[in-house]
């Protein structure tokens, strides 16, 4: 059985057909990134597995672990193991970054029937998580997002998909707006967030974060369809011949 | 007390004895009087209590001046006049034996509450008579009785004295006689001076010079019966370099009627003294349709005496069907300190119009006011402020912050800021926003496996963390726990 499921999937928003037929398996351990050129659907591709609300899907259906998602709450995807990296992460102003991932860490728990951990048991682990991305822990104490630099939001993007350890990350465009430093350290953390019971998506317009995080898959969107799949040699075509060449 | 007023009084007991007499055919030992307000029933009351002559005819021209009074119009609530002959304006348990003593006897619907809230409130501690682990000491006033105050050893070892109005009245007379009446004037508004003809019970807190008060201090208000009006009195007085800090925390049960409470609150700070007042208020809010609920228009206000004296307000007001309270402050010592830091919260038919007057008088005198509103549901929700600075305070300042969130599009939010300077060396600053919560920042959290409801709680006490951090700590938890109960079902 496959970790991701999307097969046929049309979708709209406000009215405007966007995904139309996209077709797509994803294992478990494997990495796979989505390119193409601006306004293809990719984006949409992955809020509508998330379940955002506006994004309406007319005709398809998206399976996780053999379970179709299209019905379930965003909450309840989250709690099944779908988490979304943003590729513009929202401010909530005096709600601390400790908070925001305790509360987040606490509801998955609930979810799964476990009990909540410990506070301190909590801490240690941010910490260490932290530590890892080089964020110093004055960044916890923070408001989520509030006020931090474009690289700040995203690596707190990848802090949090290590805090709450779902099974498929969908990294959207999560490379834009890096320095070099900062990709390698978002790069550290995917990698890290990889194993063989989880799955990365990953939306891209760059070459270059497929030199630090390697995908077994390259996928084309274009016009809300898949039209090409490949390994990672793909990508360098793409790099080199642009996307002209696909979609005559 | 002198033998000409003994007199006076004996005589002033025999016609109350004989206006009680025509003026009630209820039996007496229920302790709830009939609906209606005349004369009689304000002797009625002061008989009971045993008061002093001053009292009760401190009282009578409390009354006399009401009927000449007119309740505001200026306030943005509406609400079908009050009938105050179909309140009752004194209750009280039997006896002290007939309070509740333990959770069993309490409203269940209130348990439930708690409940909700999911965490030890020292509301309910002291209810569960388990009151000795926790350092609040409390006084609970039940209706229009007080029943129980702890701690009051401890704190006497200290010199402070905290007891019920009632008790003061008769232990403390000349303290109460000279403060009763001097921050808030008997007949400052239509609601003081229905107080002050009526007034039940309340607390006296009383910190002597140079004593910082070993412990919080708090007062659990409860109106319980039907048909009840509560009508409490507080009043602070906090001598030369002393301290304390202040808790009242207001809870009804539902009831379908609409239930009046007038309370009066009065802080006196002399030179150096420092009063810190907490309020959570979560009155009955009634239901979503706007049925029931408590009209909670309530006078406070605190007089900075002394140079450097220090008053703060912090106010979570989650509760009541209308609200209407501006704690202020007036700062009268040169270098005196005015705060208030007010989270205001209503949902859906609830109307809330509170804010805060500091009124600068004497020199170099500095207040903040940090305002968060919360609208949901179709509730409406007013800021209203008067910063005053007078032609003495030079160099006052003033900093205000003024900040609505919006939740939903059928709410209200108003602000209504009130400036008069009329001194050149004033600063006056007033900022103010409004927002709303966003789509995108729900759509992170339940990302994030939080549910709507809780990720709209957590927006919102983010939005209030200001005014959250001034609240003692183990009541900035359970004021965020409120306003998460109180925001049930403002998110689709």
């Amino acid at each position: 059985m496959s970790l991701l499921e999307i097969s046929n999937l049309h979708a709209d928003v406000a009215g405007t057909n966007i995904l139309k037929g996209v077709e797509l398996t994803i294992n478990a351990g494997e990495v796979h990134a989505i390119m193409g050129p601006n306004g293809s659907g990719k984006s949409t591709l992955s809020n509508v597995v998330a379940g955002r609300p506006g994004y309406t899907v007319t005709k398809g259906d998206v399976r996780l672990n053999g379970q179709s998602i299209l019905d379930m709450e965003v909450e309840e995807r989250a709690q099944a193991g779908v988490f979304l990296a943003f590729q513009y992460p929202v401010e909530i102003p005096g709600v601390s970054n400790m908070e925001f991932l305790k509360a987040s860490v606490d509801s998955l728990a609930a979810a799964r029937g476990d009990e909540p951990l410990s506070a301190a048991a909590f801490m240690k682990r941010i910490r260490e998580i932290a530590g890892e991305l080089s964020l110093d822990t004055d960044f916890l104490k923070r408001g989520v997002n509030e006020g931090f630099s474009g690289g700040e939001k995203k690596r707190n993007e990848i802090l949090q998909l290590l805090a709450l350890e779902p099974s498929l990350a969908l990294l959207d465009e999560t490379d834009s707006g890096l320095d070099i430093d900062a990709l390698q350290v978002v790069s550290r953390g995917v990698n890290s967030f990889l194993r063989e019971d989880r799955a990365v998506l990953m939306i891209t317009h760059y070459q270059r974060l497929l030199d630090y995080i390697k995908p077994d898959f390259v996928h084309v969107l274009s016009g809300g369809q898949i039209i090409r799949s490949g390994d990672a040699s793909l990508a360098l075509e793409l790099e080199a011949k642009g996307y002209g060449w696909l979609t005559q | 007390m002198s033998e000409q007023s003994q007199q006076n009084a004996s005589g002033l007991d025999a016609l109350v004895d004989r206006d009680y007499e025509a003026g009630f055919v209820t039996d007496i030992e229920s302790d709830t009087i009939p609906p209606g307000l005349d004369e009689s029933v304000v002797r009625f009351i002061s008989k009971r209590k045993e008061e002093p002559q001053w009292l009760t005819e401190w009282r009578l021209k409390a009354f006399a001046h009401w009927q000449k009074q007119k309740p505001p119009q200026w306030a943005h609530v509406q609400f079908p006049e009050i009938d105050y002959q179909s309140i009752s304006y004194y209750s009280s348990p039997k006896s002290m034996a007939d309070g509740p003593k333990s959770l069993d006897e309490v409203d269940p619907e209130l348990l439930a509450t708690y409940d909700k809230l999911g965490i030890p409130l020292h509301e309910q501690e002291m209810l569960a008579g388990v009151i000795n682990s926790s350092n609040v000491a409390v006084d609970a006033v039940f209706d229009s009785v007080s029943v129980a105050t702890t701690f009051r050893d401890r704190l006497a070892e200290a010199g402070v004295i905290f007891c019920s109005l009632s008790e003061a009245v008769q232990d403390y007379p000349e303290l109460v006689q000279k403060y009763l009446g001097s921050v808030v004037p008997m007949t400052d508004n239509y609601y003081t001076t229905l107080n002050s003809a009526v007034f039940s019970d309340g607390s006296f807190v009383y910190i002597p010079e140079g004593v910082r008060c070993p412990m919080e201090l708090s007062t659990y208000f409860r109106i319980n019966e039907r048909n009840t009006g509560q009508f409490e009195r507080t009043l602070i007085v906090a001598e030369k370099g002393s301290y304390v800090s202040y808790l009242e925390g207001c809870t009804a049960p539902m009831r379908d009627e609409n239930q009046l409470h007038a309370a009066v609150v009065e802080l006196v700070a002399m030179e150096d003294a420092e009063i810190k007042y907490s309020t959570v208020q979560n009155w009955y809010p009634g239901d979503k349709d706007g049925k029931g609920g408590i009209y909670n228009f309530v006078t406070k206000r605190g007089a900075c005496l002394g140079d450097r004296s220090k008053i703060s307000w912090t106010q979570v007001e989650t509760g009541s069907a209308i609200t209407w309270k501006y704690p202020s402050v007036i700062l009268r010592g040169n270098d005196s300190v005015g705060e208030f830091y007010s989270v205001a919260l209503t949902n859906n038919r609830q109307q809330a119009d509170t804010g805060t007057k500091m009124i600068h008088l004497g020199q170099n005198t500095k207040s903040t006011i940090i305002s968060k509103g919360i609208s949901a549901g179709r509730s409406e929700n007013c800021y209203r402020g008067l910063v005053r600075m007078s032609p003495n305070a030079r160099g006052a300042r003033n900093f205000t912050q003024c900040d609505s969130l919006l939740i939903g599009d059928e709410c209200g939010a108003h602000t209504f800021p009130y400036i008069e300077s009329k001194t050149p060396s004033a600063t006056v600053e007033h900022e103010a926003t409004t927002s709303k919560v966003s789509d995108d920042q729900l759509f992170l959290c339940q990302q994030r496996g939080i549910d709507t409801e809780k990720a709209v709680a957590m927006i919102v006490s983010g939005f209030c963390k200001d005014v959250f951090r001034e609240l003692p700590m183990e009541f900035a938890v359970e004021a965020g726990k409120l306003l998460e109960v109180s925001l049930e079902g403002a998110v689709g």
